[in-house]
């Protein structure tokens, strides 16, 4: 494995991290939204709950990738960011909104009707930001940020057509419905009233179905619009293993959740959106922007790539305890759901 | 409005905005734990009020500090992926270092807001102790990266490409101690002030609130001794620009032509047709003395390369005068707050002296926008100083004045949304009448509880 692919797959696991963490912070918003029953207020206070202590930290995964992505593979940064500008600006927009909102919502005085306001503004936020990261990433799978060359034509053709598909739609829908299905199973671990629990697990069940829908259109659309990737999908020697390990991992989180076993059901889940994640990036490896950049084309010089190593390296020492120590105080042992205040 | 113009602009407005929280983010975490050790030394319960308070405040603020700094890092290649390209390579890895700091910050900020209860308090004061020195690693790192802007360096430039990459020695150019130096005091001093300031407001109308008389008390310990080493900081700034970027110095104090015994002009406005400054109060040997320690020294003017090299000049000036004499009042006051406090003087009831420190509430910050424009607009036309022209790192795509007016739009909401929920939440809520019982020495036996 060279120096370079280390990098990627680094860059490619703080993703991951944000999937399951900032990912399931997004989820909390969808259910936020999706909050019905006579237990609509306590869902909502059980989701900022959740969410408060950690979901700053959780957020940074995102800024570490994209410096590590600028540092190790400047020119994929840069098409990157020519070439999905649209998108990735609507995305910024949905996490400034989504951020202030919900901090405004958590400071602002409880109860009145402009708490609720903010209270939909992060809900909505927390609903358009993952379909449009959701679409990002199909465009990357699809090879729409390829070097299209002289195929592209005129604004449409170049900024908007080549992310605008009914496949990286459908992946943004899939990262939608991943990020719900998260949020509910941790949810479910999270609350320390039966009936909240109850509510999050048929809601988690109910994700998790829709979950295997998505993937199937996913999978269908990908037929004509990201033949690379799928054919890797299919037919490179690691796709069967991979399929059956994250399905065997789907099955665990259902049959998991059917049986009221919280824990196992949130390491099944956690484990089958990473198997997910890992299936996209093993299917276009080598490429880092299929089809035509790799990961050695796009590479900084190896000082860099080493130097960006090591300060990994040092930062890991500092960060992984102290991500520990916040888990631990945070997210150890269930507790009760009081309406608190920082 | 043409594209390039409207990707400066949307970089300019996200930047601006940016580092008001920022700053905030790297002082504001120092306040709040100086008042909890108090609290935990002291026992009065007004202290753990203050730092809850701040807290609060500190939490709202990095909110809209993180998400606007996850804009400008996406910025950097949505409109200069040509910078990025040329440079992510060589200067990525203060970004990265930034990076971590900001994610410690941030889980420690986290164990610090929700944790009062959770934890020891012994490592809860320690959690705000990680925020804070986090905070201004952070801030450190980033200024790097823009200083290696100002000062290239650890690369070979072969043919418009870079080799013999060293992101070490790109660290270590030239202007990052400088920068962030100066950089880091000017937080300190623009929040202690802001926060001072919005306390003196309060004590002029009531002058024994013992509330008001602590927060001024630590805000001006934070701000006080950084306003006045900023001047000495400023100094070694300016000695830096002479030698390495002598167009924004010349910029910066209107120079047109080089000359040995340059005088120091004060105010003015420059006369771009008649390429002299007008109606301009000169120092005589001032600026030679500046920016060489030397009476007789050359100092270049903007002659020294050609006029399609100059940047903005009227822009830089008046920014360089705005950041001088803001930053000058705050020192000024910052003495004369020293000395009373020296001389052991109820600084509370120095009625004229609140009423200086109200006045510097906004000050210290418009002196850092200032002097970010000083820096930014002064590097113009280039990108990377001698290496890369803005112009040739700007995105080809087109329309760029949609984002720009759709990120100030989003802007503007938000900075109305918090000075409006920090008026709410944090200042005007301490006037509420139970404070008023608490006087200079003595206070603290109630609890503090029902605020936070």
């Amino acid at each position: 494995m060279s120096l370079p692919d280390v990098l990627a797959g680094i860059i490619f696991l703080a993703l991951n991290a944000y999937a399951l963490l900032g990912g399931a912070d997004f989820g909390g918003g969808v259910w936020d939204l999706m909050a019905r029953g006579p237990r609509k207020e306590r869902q909502r206070e059980l989701i900022a709950d959740a969410i408060g202590p950690v979901w700053e930290a959780n957020h940074v995964w995102l800024i570490l990738a994209v410096v590590l992505l600028f540092t190790a593979f400047p020119p994929a940064f840069a098409r990157l960011g020519t070439l999905l500008h649209i998108p990735l600006s609507l995305v910024l927009i949905g996490i400034v909104l989504r951020g202030s909102a919900f901090t405004f919502w958590r400071y602002g005085s409880h109860g009145d009707e402009e708490q609720r306001h903010w209270g939909v503004t992060f809900a909505v936020a927390s609903l358009i930001t993952p379909l449009l990261l959701g679409t990002t990433a199909g465009a990357i799978a699809a090879g729409a940020v390829g070097d299209g060359g002289a195929t592209r034509e005129g604004f449409y053709g170049t900024y908007v057509a080549p992310w605008l598909t009914p496949f990286t739609l459908s992946v943004g829908l899939f990262a939608l419905i991943a990020f719900a299905f998260l949020a509910a199973v941790y949810l479910t671990f999270e609350a320390s009233e039966r009936e909240l629990r109850e509510d999050f697990r048929r809601r988690a069940l109910g994700a998790g179905v829709a979950l295997f829908v998505a993937a199937a259109l996913a999978l269908f659309l990908s037929r004509a619009h990201a033949p690379l990737v799928r054919d890797a999908l299919i037919f490179a020697a690691w796709a069967v293993p991979l399929h059956l390990l994250t399905g065997a991992a789907a099955l665990a989180a259902l049959a998991a959740l059917w049986f009221r076993r919280w824990r196992l059901a949130r390491v099944a889940a956690a484990a089958q959106v990473s198997l997910i994640l890992w299936g996209w990036a093993l299917s276009q490896h080598p490429y880092i922007l299929p089809p035509d950049l790799t990961i050695a084309a796009a590479a900084a010089p190896a000082v860099t790539l080493r130097l960006a190593l090591g300060a990994l390296a040092l930062g890991a020492v500092v960060l992984l305890p102290s991500l520990y120590y916040l888990f631990r105080v945070f997210k150890g042992s269930r507790r009760p759901v009081v309406p608190h205040d920082a | 409005m043409p594209d390039l113009l409207a990707a400066r602009s949307q970089m300019g407005v996200s930047l601006a905005f940016h580092i008001v929280f920022a700053v905030i983010g790297i002082a504001m975490p120092l306040m709040m734990v100086v008042a909890e050790r108090r609290w935990q030394v002291t026992g009065h319960a007004i202290y753990l009020d203050l730092a809850k308070r701040w807290a609060k405040g500190t939490a709202i603020l990095f909110a809209v500090g993180a998400v606007s700094g996850t804009v400008l890092s996406f910025e950097l290649g949505l409109l200069w992926p040509g910078f990025m390209q040329f440079a992510g390579a060589i200067i990525g890895m203060p970004f990265s270092l930034e990076g971590f700091a900001f994610f410690t910050e941030a889980i420690f900020l986290g164990i610090y807001l929700y944790g009062w209860d959770r934890i020891s308090r012994r490592a809860h004061l320690w959690a705000g102790v990680a925020v804070a020195v986090s905070g201004a690693a952070s801030g450190v790192f980033v200024v790097i990266a823009n200083a290696w802007m100002n000062a290239p360096t650890g690369f070979d430039l072969v043919t418009g490409q870079a080799v013999n990459v060293d992101p070490i020695a790109a660290m270590g150019n030239a202007a990052a101690l400088s920068q962030t130096l100066h950089m880091t005091l000017a937080a300190y001093a623009a929040t202690g002030f802001a926060v001072a300031g919005i306390h003196a407001s309060l004590l002029l109308k009531d002058p024994a609130n013992a509330f008001h008389r602590r927060a001024l008390g630590i805000a001006l310990l934070v701000g006080g001794p950084a306003a006045v080493l900023q001047p000495i900081s400023g100094d070694l700034s300016a000695r830096h620009l002479a030698v390495h970027q002598p167009v924004k110095l010349a910029a910066a104090e209107a120079l047109f032509r080089t000359r040995a015994g340059a005088p120091l002009s004060l105010g003015g406005w420059p006369d771009m047709a008649a390429r002299q400054t007008r109606f301009a109060v000169e120092i005589p040997y001032g600026l030679s003395l500046l920016a060489f320690h030397d009476p007789r020294a050359e100092v270049l003017g903007l002659d020294a390369v050609s006029p399609d090299e100059w940047p903005n000049v009227p822009a830089v000036h008046l920014s360089f005068q705005v950041m001088v004499a803001l930053g000058t009042y705050l020192a000024v006051v910052a003495l004369w707050a020293g000395c009373l406090a020296w001389r052991r003087a109820d600084l509370a009831h120095q009625r004229w002296l609140m009423r200086a420190i109200a006045l510097a509430t906004p000050l210290g910050f418009l002196a850092v926008e200032a002097g970010w424009m000083v820096t930014e607009l002064g590097r113009q036309p280039w990108v990377i100083y001698g290496v890369l022209k803005t112009r040739d790192a700007v995105t080809p795509m087109p329309g760029l004045v949609v984002p720009f007016l759709t990120f100030t739009l989003l802007y503007c909401f938000l900075g109305v949304i918090v000075v409006w929920l920090l008026y709410r939440q944090i200042i005007r809520s301490p006037a509420v009448p139970e404070w008023r019982g608490f006087y200079m020495p003595g206070g603290g036996k109630r609890d503090a509880g029902g605020q936070a």
